[in-house]
């Protein structure tokens, strides 16, 4: 080995501490873009596998009833690979100790053999036995939640006729990843079941004997798929088709697609600014590293080391500390990658896994890394270079500070020495202080960032759950009733305020966008759930528009005052063309209001509603349950506080709990800013604190000569990075909104308090810590120590 | 430390069995062999001795430096080797100055800003401008010390040290990284120093010419002191062979 590798490791050796804190810093920012899109690539590539191993249909049309006959009308369309019909249909299972009924969907298996098409993946038990009409497999999920296992017995109604059913088995279908409560946005495993039954038992319940109400399809790749849809709604159209629909609208998909591109945008677009900060760290630590290392270039030249030689020793250094950080932060990003993957999986209920890591990351996260630290080394290197060896053989020349004498004289004189110390460093080298101010700053404002984030994800709840839905129970009806159905609610003792509401499937058109989403009918001024401005009044609902949700408005790329086309994909089928009339502040889903008089006569339906919002006297919360459950017309009761939980569990383990690892991580960058910031500031000065410290200087006069540098800078750091958290917190709440919710940056005292307070914490441990080093300062050998 | 001190003493310091071990066992170096010596007050001492001999440890320790590993040092009658480490920083701020090879001034504040350093906090300084003038550098008191020769930094260096009005005035090879002129006018700085100021001056060096100088020698070899010299004339620096 040569004397100058030998010196490289132990300068490392001698440097550890910092050489670690950096390596840290940049270290979580590869490990964050690692693990994200090691995460991401993995969810993607075992949702493809899945889906393509159960076979999941590519397009769905449901129908009122159509002959067999049809499917093999319908695998002729060009384009179609293989077609089937099914049978559904909603179910509502009791369940003993439960005030109300559970809302389920019944599903067809063949009779005999595989299904072609949505396969299912039995998770325990066995296969239905065909000559068994009784016999059901029940959703996974579903099942767990309420301890349900084969061997169970089940009762459930379907078709107004209650039957008693035997469990045989469990399973899991890619169609059902999530299944979500009906009138509620977030997927809720205990609330909604899915029962699979034999083809022939099912037809008899549904009376579709040599008939079927859904169809599934498969198309070959690169098949014109819009001629598709058109021909099937042709084929479908007599036998009451509600329009065909690909998987990227099926309810499951959507969602599992949501949360994935969630943590796709947050994989792009969060790592990338704790990357840009770490990398802006490591760029200001070496250049002052390599700068205190001047001396010693300088004898190392005059020993006749060429300027390659030295330039190549200092590099190695840098890129030991970048390449360390980086292929730890690489490790450690495939681990975290690896525990959260299994985390992500029991939330998406794949199960198998497919882990597949991102080649791309790495090479990204290491360019970035040593690009970086390179370019802080070579840029001081530079300068390092046109030293002659000379200025190694004499005293050390004191760093020139005439040009900042004459600044604040007046100011001077209010001054004492230790004080002038201060100021005259901030001022002597301002791009040194400003970079390690913005440093700071940068810490400073990813912790904002990422509290605002916090804070938004509660103002979604709050907003959602107590501003804009005002009710305490939502009904969903069996179908759309007589408005009577309103009077009998309004009758039941504990109910104090009933609304009516009618949601009805719907396609939004404008121009070429379009969304796969519903309408909610509102009465004219609502009171328990309401479309809100952005002042949270009440937007009224007109006859003559609708109301948007912002979300959609911006999927849909439309204004207030533009025309929406509507394809209502329930009864009559009517087309609207209607102008929107509000922009409705929603964090929750996307949805859509318009009046429900005008609803009704758009569909030729008078006086119809499909469900209800209730406020109710909580005392007699329970017997208000107990006679909605017995209330034949009743498909499904959500408690608000339901909702509010299953979104608030939706949050915490989907794509948004990536939240906490992010705070977590802005503040181990920002704890690592402000400690290197100290370290260096002190390995720079430690020979003058040295100084003071023998002429009588006490230990906390001298840490007050250090730490007040420290101490200005991270102040000056603190309203900078408040205000460059202000606009990084945008572009973090863009990465975690999604279809599902949108996540709003919320910047309340209390956040920038709490960020402010994290970086003076971090401040005060850093001082602390390198005040110890002070303390214990060698006084004798820091004197005799050249710089 | 208790400000109470002897007056009846006319010793600066008496050292008894004072030794200093660095490190332990095999690897342990005795930098100090239980040395005794007393160092009467006023007088201009020179410690002389090859490198390693033990003359800086003992300059360290008895400026309030360093520690003992054994024996006692005595100032004015307090045992210096029995103060904590508050007290010895409180001593090295009444009473000591402190002038070394690579003269240790404050980069970012000017020649007199470096001694009103020490002033500010002293308990009976002189005029900053004052104690620049003792050394000559009464026309470059606004410079820093970027802006200043080898040896107008440790003129400076004797400043801020004397400006304090010290009762000892430690100095660990004043002129090791200067010229012999400007060697020559520094030790002039330091006997005017201890002539006009009455303060106890020790100064530590590896030039022997120097100890012509002095009141009293002492010669260090390995970790004691092999003799002490007192002179009975004295030259002045300006007639000294460098």
């Amino acid at each position: 080995m040569s004397p100058l590798d030998r010196k490289l490791l132990r300068d490392l050796w001698r440097i550890k501490g910092q050489a670690v804190a950096i390596a840290a810093v940049i270290g979580v920012g590869v490990l964050m873009l690692v693990m994200m899109t090691g995460i991401v690539t993995s969810l993607d590539e075992t949702r493809r596998a899945y889906y393509e191993r159960y076979r999941l249909a590519d397009i769905f049309a449901s129908v009122t009833r159509a002959p067999d006959r049809l499917i093999s009308d319908l695998s002729s369309i060009p384009g179609v690979s293989v077609a089937e019909g099914r049978v559904t249909g909603s179910a509502l299972i009791d369940l003993p100790g439960l005030d109300l009924p559970l809302r389920a969907a019944a599903v067809s298996l063949p009779d005999f053999g595989e299904p072609r098409l949505n396969d299912i993946y039995l998770v325990a038990g066995r296969r239905l036995d065909s000559d068994r009409s009784s016999e059901i497999l029940l959703l996974e999920g579903f099942a767990k939640a309420h301890g349900l296992q084969p061997g169970d017995a089940l009762s459930a109604t379907m078709n107004g006729a209650r039957r008693t059913f035997r469990i045989v088995g469990l399973a899991q279908s890619p169609e059902f990843l999530y299944t979500t409560a009906p009138g509620e946005l977030a997927p809720d495993d205990s609330r909604f079941g899915v029962i699979w039954m034999s083809r022939t038992a099912l037809a008899a319940a549904y009376d579709m004997d040599g008939a079927f109400n859904q169809a599934l399809l498969s198309v070959g790749r690169g098949s014109e798929r819009t001629a598709v849809f058109a021909a099937v709604d042709r084929m479908l159209d007599h036998h009451g088709g509600l329009g065909a629909y690909g998987l990227e609208d099926h309810e499951s998909n959507r969602f599992v697609s949501e949360e994935i591109s969630g943590l796709r945008a947050m994989s792009s677009g969060v790592p990338p600014i704790f990357l840009g900060v770490a990398a802006f760290l490591l760029y200001i630590v070496v250049s002052r590293m390599v700068q205190t290392e001047r001396e010693q270039i300088g004898l190392m030249k005059a020993f006749g080391y060429t300027n390659v030689e030295v330039g190549a020793h200092y590099f190695k250094l840098v890129l030991a500390i970048a390449a360390g950080g980086a292929l730890a932060g690489c490790l450690a990003g495939i681990a975290a990658g690896r525990a959260l993957i299994e985390v992500y999986l029991e939330f998406f209920k794949f199960p198998f896994l497919v882990f597949q890591l991102d080649p791309g990351a790495f090479v990204v996260g290491f360019s970035v890394s040593v690009l970086t630290a390179s370019t802080g080394g070579l840029i001081v290197l530079r300068g390092v270079f046109a030293l002659s060896p000379a200025t190694a053989m004499n005293a050390p020349a004191p760093p020139d500070y005439s040009r900042t004498g004459r600044i604040g004289q007046s100011l001077n004189r209010h001054l004492d020495q230790p004080s002038r110390m201060v100021l005259r460093r901030l001022t002597r080298q301002p791009g040194r202080m400003a970079g390690a101010m913005l440093g700071i700053a940068a810490g400073m404002a990813l912790s904002v960032g990422m509290i605002s984030i916090l804070a938004g994800f509660d103002r979604t709840l709050a907003l959602t759950f107590t501003v804009i839905d005002r009710s305490d129970v939502t009904v969903t009806f069996t179908e759309a009733m007589s408005e009577k159905a309103i009077l009998e609610l309004q009758r039941m003792p504990g109910v104090i305020e009933v609304e009516p509401v009618r949601i009805v499937p719907a396609v939004l058109r404008n121009g070429l966008k379009t969304y796969r989403g519903a309408i909610s009918g509102l009465v004219t001024e609502p009171r328990l759930n309401r479309a809100v401005d952005k002042d949270i009044m009440t937007i009224p609902t007109r006859r003559e528009g609708v109301i948007l949700a912002t979300a959609l408005a911006d999927i849909l790329g439309i204004a207030s005052g533009e025309m929406l086309t509507i394809e209502v994909r329930e009864g009559r089928q009517p087309v609207l063309d209607i102008p929107v009339i509000g922009i409705a502040q929603s964090l929750l889903g996307s949805p859509v209001y318009m009046e429900l008089g005008a609803l009704n006569r758009a569909l030729r339906e008078p006086n119809r509603v499909s469900g209800a919002y209730l406020r109710v006297d909580s005392i007699h919360s329970q017997s208000v349950y107990r006679t909605l459950k017995d209330m034949p017309t009743v498909a499904g009761v959500s408690l608000k506080a339901d909702a509010r939980n299953a979104f608030q569990k939706l949050m915490d383990t989907g794509a948004g709990a990536m939240r906490y690892i992010m705070a977590a991580i802005a503040a181990i960058i920002t704890f690592g800013v402000v400690y290197n910031a100290a370290r260096i500031a002190y390995a720079e000065r430690a020979r003058d604190l040295a100084s003071l410290r023998v002429i009588g200087f006490s230990k906390g006069e001298v840490a007050f000569v250090l730490l007040g540098e420290l101490a200005i800078v991270t102040l000056v750091a603190l309203p900078v990075g408040a205000l460059l958290g202000y606009y990084l917190s945008f572009g973090i709440a863009a990465g975690f909104s999604s279809d599902l919710y949108q996540i709003p940056a919320v910047f309340t005292p209390r956040s920038y308090g709490a960020a402010a307070l994290a970086v003076v914490a971090a401040a005060v441990t850093s001082g602390w810590l390198v005040k110890r080093d002070i303390d214990r300062t060698d006084l004798i050998s820091a004197l005799k120590t050249r710089e | 430390m208790t400000e109470e001190p002897c007056k009846e003493v006319t010793s600066a310091f008496r050292i008894t069995g004072l030794t200093k071990v660095y490190g332990e066992g095999a690897a342990a170096v005795h930098a100090l062999r239980g040395v005794d010596l007393v160092i009467p007050s006023g007088e201009l001492v020179v410690l002389l001795g090859p490198s390693g001999s033990g003359k800086s440890t003992l300059l360290n320790i008895i400026g309030g430096l360093d520690r003992a590993s054994d024996g006692q040092v005595y100032f004015r009658g307090q045992e210096l080797t029995a103060l904590s480490d508050a007290e010895l920083t409180r001593y090295r701020r009444d009473h000591v100055g402190f002038v070394f090879q690579f003269y240790n001034l404050m980069p970012s504040l000017t020649a007199r800003e470096n001694v009103e350093l020490v002033t500010e906090v002293a308990r009976n300084p002189m005029d900053p401008d004052e104690a620049l003038a003792l050394v000559g550098l009464h026309a470059r008191t606004e410079h820093f010390p970027a802006q200043l020769s080898g040896g107008e930094q440790q003129r400076v260096a004797i400043a801020r040290a004397v400006a304090k009005q010290p009762t000892v005035l430690f100095c660990d090879e004043p002129t090791g990284a200067l010229d012999s002129t400007t060697g020559r006018a520094v030790l002039k700085v330091l006997k005017d120093v201890n002539e006009r100021l009455g303060a106890t001056v020790l100064i530590v060096t590896h030039a022997a010419a120097t100890a012509a100088m002095a009141d009293r020698v002492l010669h260090f070899a390995d970790g004691a002191i092999r003799e002490v010299v007192v002179n009975k004339t004295k030259l002045s620096p300006e007639e000294i062979e460098w």
